[in-house]
């Protein structure tokens, strides 16, 4: 095998993030606890620069390397590119609270560099060993990430559950592909779609196998039900900082291997693995928007809207066209800037010695701060899906997607739960609002954090007023 | 269209953004400047929904001052406004509502006064573009938007109860809304575009417009609010502030019932006939029942809140009784006759209501109190403001020569020419109605003082007097001369009915 040095330029931005991740592993070795913030700023810079040579490299067609092993296409670019955006503003939440708790350390941006490195692995693999090692960089930077603050014990409780299932959901993972391996003779997505699209009628009993294998590591790691039982426990326990970054740039990445495995590689076999989904996506939405009303401690209630949200990508997912994959896109984007506010505005509130994650540390918000309360007012009713925000475009286009295959049922079982649902997020508004409290602390927050905060909310808003350009973009790289 | 000027546009838009500016003021802590500021913007939103009225065309039926922008191509989905004879009248009563509410919150509102008067301007602004969205999409935002100022109005300067109320309202609504969603996403797909107009041309089976015409129900029934799914909006009265409860039944009520003219009558036209008794027993249950129970009431906008779900029954049936007049008589005028009466009840109700909830506020006001058995005899103290009252209730109770009793003959004359019995059952509320009505007048303003409370009561200013007697001069006005609203309304209603005759199977 020949390397030419033009083979490596579709890579260039993982190339640059994993020498950058090292760069900074070893400069933060020498920095004292004072100059720390050397360690952000870099990881900062990386992230800016892995963006700018993401969008310089960009072309129209599809790009491969590695022996057809990696492709960067209009998709794995835009996704990045999300995801890089998404880390960034992670960082800059986190300093400060990380800051607060000792726990302002670089492996915070090394694990989260290489964590990146992971997602971009996965984004842009072509092969399912390609998908696996993106998967296994990134899912064990997560699992050190979680158990960062060492000393706490509900924080190892979760990192140990999660890397026990999540060891076992790459398990999964694994045999199904060793499964659709021996069946097709390839690790090549492609080849693999063309094998399957030939192979249709005959004996498929193997691949059909290996797909139950898949669908069901692909749900452990998407958090959809009945494989949910590690994620509220996990966003609970892990630093808030982690949460954070947890629940959202790893969905962008998930999101893309689940575009990968299902629809790239295995769409041959759509009617099979419709079906499955439909179950999961179901039950997923059902349970999460059921027990998140019960939950006090608002990360385990964002944790089962999360899983609610995963059900409705799913929905886009399972509907196996074109709209209902830039469906899909549009709504795990959407869903991720919500999150990041979500999870932000808790970070916002907390400070030293005070974790503001129940749900009643919200209360008498408008009375503190009405703009930071308009703002979690906006994320709110955004994850709802109550218009004019950007959740709610969210669901009308998976439900559009849904609707036009036919599956008017599947819609209408979808609103009467996101109707249930839309208890608990009313359920924060009315505590910001409606109550009245005796704490009149200001908040204290960094002043960048703050103008980042507003946008990040009126984000949603404003694609809510205009979606357009972000729906138009989700359809063309899904074309 | 006489000016140039993108009129609903500004209409929907001007309030929005005078709410937020309103917000902005409220940095500096300067109470009055924020009600001065609510105050102009919301004038300034009356004066420029002037035109609308006076350079609509009635002799047509078409959709007027329409704009059209694209909003999401990918989806066919534009920015389209336009009015009718059915929705301008509605916008008219929208803005002159909001200016009332920002009088009537004028010194009760204290605490954050600019949120309060934000939310109801952006509310304003919302429900216009209900009346006057022709996407349904557009029309499903706003519908869905305005929830949200009302959810907090209720919610944060409501009584004590208003937590309930105002998460009970709101479930209740989205529940009925989301269906509405599915409904229009399927239409979407038989007519290719979102255009309300494109939906009234589709063709449908009759069951695809049966599952259609009860999604709408669910969506519009709980807006109205229909008998049984009426149970909101005793509790969001209640609990509501006087302005809370003002638009609520002046203008919320009236966006159900405009739903179904616009919505329902031209997409499911077969489904409609087909399931008219569904409606029409419904909406008689509503008279009927609802009257009786508004009788036991204790609490006064309890009583007013079941009055208007009672008055609401009415416009459902004007409705709903158009194809049992076509089917016996052929006689188009006679339905038009019952639509135009429910669409004038509309009107009048908004006013009505509005007046008796002002009424309540002011009395709450001085007494923190909406028990009937608290009062007894506020005419001795208050003999300005006992006038004003007696005659919004004569008014709920239908007395000749004020608004209310024009819509409900009208629906009553055309009910006789449907079937006797639903005339029969309908004009049991001219009874039921001056009983309910009249009793809490007699027991709330006549009789002796009731106690030392009372004794201290002082009568009306004039802030409260100019907002009463402008409601009381409107209430004679389209009592004794309704012929310019029926007048705008006609060319429109004459061509709702002959796209509903037409079947669409």
């Amino acid at each position: 095998m020949n390397f030419e040095y033009t083979d490596l330029m579709p890579a260039l931005p993982e190339i640059f993030v994993l020498t950058m991740a090292c760069v900074v592993l070893l400069v933060d070795l020498f920095l004292s606890d004072d100059n720390r913030i050397i360690s952000y700023l870099l990881a900062q810079a990386t992230l800016l620069g892995a963006a700018l040579l993401t969008v310089s490299l960009h072309s129209a067609g599809t790009q491969m390397a590695f022996s057809n092993m990696f492709i960067s296409d209009s998709m794995s670019d835009v996704l990045k590119i999300f995801i890089y955006l998404v880390t960034a503003v992670v960082f800059l939440y986190s300093r400060e609270y990380l800051r607060e708790r000792k726990l302002f350390c670089g492996e915070f941006f090394v694990l989260g560099l290489f964590a990146v490195l992971g997602m971009m692995i996965m984004v842009s693999a072509n092969s399912m060993l390609m998908i696996y090692l993106g998967l296994e960089t990134m899912s064990l930077c997560l699992y050190a990430m979680v158990a960062l603050n060492r000393d706490s014990e509900h924080a190892s409780e979760a990192a140990m559950k999660y890397f026990i299932l999540g060891a076992i959901a790459s398990g999964m993972l694994l045999y199904g592909m060793s499964m659709i391996y021996g069946a097709t003779g390839s690790l090549d997505l492609s080849a693999i779609a063309m094998f399957v699209q030939q192979a249709q009628g005959d004996n498929n009993l193997v691949l059909i196998f290996g797909l139950t294998f898949i669908i069901v590591g692909l749900a452990f790691k998407l958090g959809a039900v009945p494989f949910h039982m590690w994620l509220p426990d996990v966003y609970h326990g892990a630093p808030t900082a982690v949460t954070l970054f947890i629940g959202t740039a790893p969905k962008i990445a998930a999101f893309a291997m689940v575009i990968r495995l299902l629809v790239d590689g295995l769409s041959g076999l759509h009617v099979e693995w419709q079906d499955m989904l439909i179950i999961l996506s179901v039950l997923s939405i059902a349970v999460g928007n059921v027990v998140a009303i019960a939950q006090k401690n608002i990360k385990r209630m964002l944790a089962y809207s999360t899983i609610s949200h995963i059900g409705f990508l799913l929905l886009g997912v399972l509907t196996g066209t074109m709209e209902g994959n830039s469906a899909a896109m549009f709504y795990v984007l959407v869903y991720t800037i919500m999150s990041l506010g979500g999870f932000g505005m808790i970070i916002l509130l907390s400070r030293n010695g005070f974790e503001a994650d129940k749900v009643d540390d919200f209360r008498g918000l408008n009375e503190r701060s009405p703009w930071f309360a308009f703002i979690m007012l906006i994320l709110m009713f955004s994850m709802a899906g109550v218009p004019p925000t950007a959740g709610f475009y969210a669901k009308l286009s998976v439900l559009r997607a849904v609707v036009d295959i036919g599956m008017v049922w599947l819609a209408v079982v979808a609103v009467i739960f996101s109707v249930i649902g839309a208890f608990y997020y009313l359920r924060v508004v009315k505590v910001m609002y409606f109550d009245r409290t005796d704490d009149k602390t200001p908040l204290q927050s960094p002043f960048d954090m703050n103008a980042v905060m507003s946008v990040n909310g009126l984000s949603v808003l404003a694609l809510g007023i205009y979606p357009s350009a972000l729906m138009a973009l989700c359809t063309t790289v899904m074309t | 269209m006489a000016s140039g000027l993108p009129l609903l546009s500004l209409v929907i838009w001007v309030p929005i953004i005078g709410g937020l500016l309103v917000l902005a003021v409220a940095k500096s802590g300067n109470n009055n400047a924020v009600r001065w500021l609510s105050l102009l913007v919301a004038a300034f939103t009356f004066v420029l929904s002037i035109p609308l009225f006076s350079g609509f065309d009635t002799t047509m039926y078409q959709m007027q001052f329409v704009e059209k922008l694209a909003w999401i191509p990918a989806f066919n989905i534009n920015y389209h406004l336009g009015v009718d004879g059915i929705s301008m009248p509605l916008i008219l009563l929208t803005t002159f509502a909001t200016v009332l509410v920002i009088v009537a919150g004028w010194e009760v509102i204290q605490y954050k006064t600019a949120q309060y008067m934000a939310c109801f301007l952006i509310m304003e602004g919302m429900m216009i573009g209900v009346f006057s969205s022709l996407d349904a999409i557009l029309f499903y935002v706003f519908w869905e938007g305005m929830l949200i100022p009302m959810f907090l109005v209720i919610g944060v300067w409501g009584g004590a109860n208003r937590v309930y109320a105002a998460v009970k309202f709101f479930l209740y609504t989205f529940l009925g809304s989301v269906f509405l969603l599915i409904a229009l996403i399927y239409l979407y797909f038989q007519a290719d575009s979102f255009s309300l107009l494109d939906f009234h041309d589709v063709q449908l089976g009759l069951t695809a417009q049966i599952f259609i015409f009860l999604a709408f129900l669910v969506a519009f029934a709980v807006k109205v609010p229909m008998w049984p799914v009426h149970t909101w909006l005793p509790d969001a009265h209640v609990e509501a502030p006087t302005g809370g409860s003002v638009i609520l039944a002046a203008i919320m009520l009236k966006l159900g019932a405009y739903g179904f003219i616009r919505f329902m009558l031209p997409i499911t036209p077969d489904a409609s006939s087909e399931l008219d008794w569904l409606v029409i027993t419904l909406s008689l249950i509503a008279v009927v029942y609802i009257g009786l129970v508004a009788l036991a009431q204790e609490d006064m906008k309890k009583l007013i809140a079941y009055s208007s779900i009672s008055h609401m029954g009415f416009v459902t049936l004007g409705f709903f009784i158009i194809f049992t007049i076509v089917e016996r008589s052929g006689n188009i005028s006679g339905a038009a006759m019952g639509i135009e009466g429910a669409l004038v009840q509309m009107i009048s109700h908004g006013f009505i209501s509005g007046a008796l909830f002002l009424c309540v506020g002011v009395m709450y006001d001085r007494m923190h109190s909406r028990n009937i058995s608290d009062y007894g005899g506020v005419v001795n103290t208050m003999p300005w403001f006992a006038a004003f009252m007696v005659l919004f209730a004569m008014a709920n109770a239908g007395l000749p020569g004020t608004s209310g009793f024009v819509g409900e003959f009208m629906v009553i004359l055309a009910a006789f020419k449907a079937n006797f019995w639903y005339a029969f059952l309908a004009a049991l509320t001219l009874i039921l109605g001056a009983a309910y009505t009249l009793w809490m007048v007699k027991r709330v303003i006549f009789g002796e003082v009731a106690n030392d409370n009372v004794a201290q009561l002082k009568d009306i200013n004039t802030r409260e007097a100019s907002m009463l007697g402008v409601l009381a001069v409107i209430v004679i006005l389209l009592g004794v001369w309704p012929d310019p609203l029926v007048e705008v309304m006609h060319s429109s209603v004459d061509h709702l009915i002959e796209q509903v005759m037409v079947s669409k199977l």
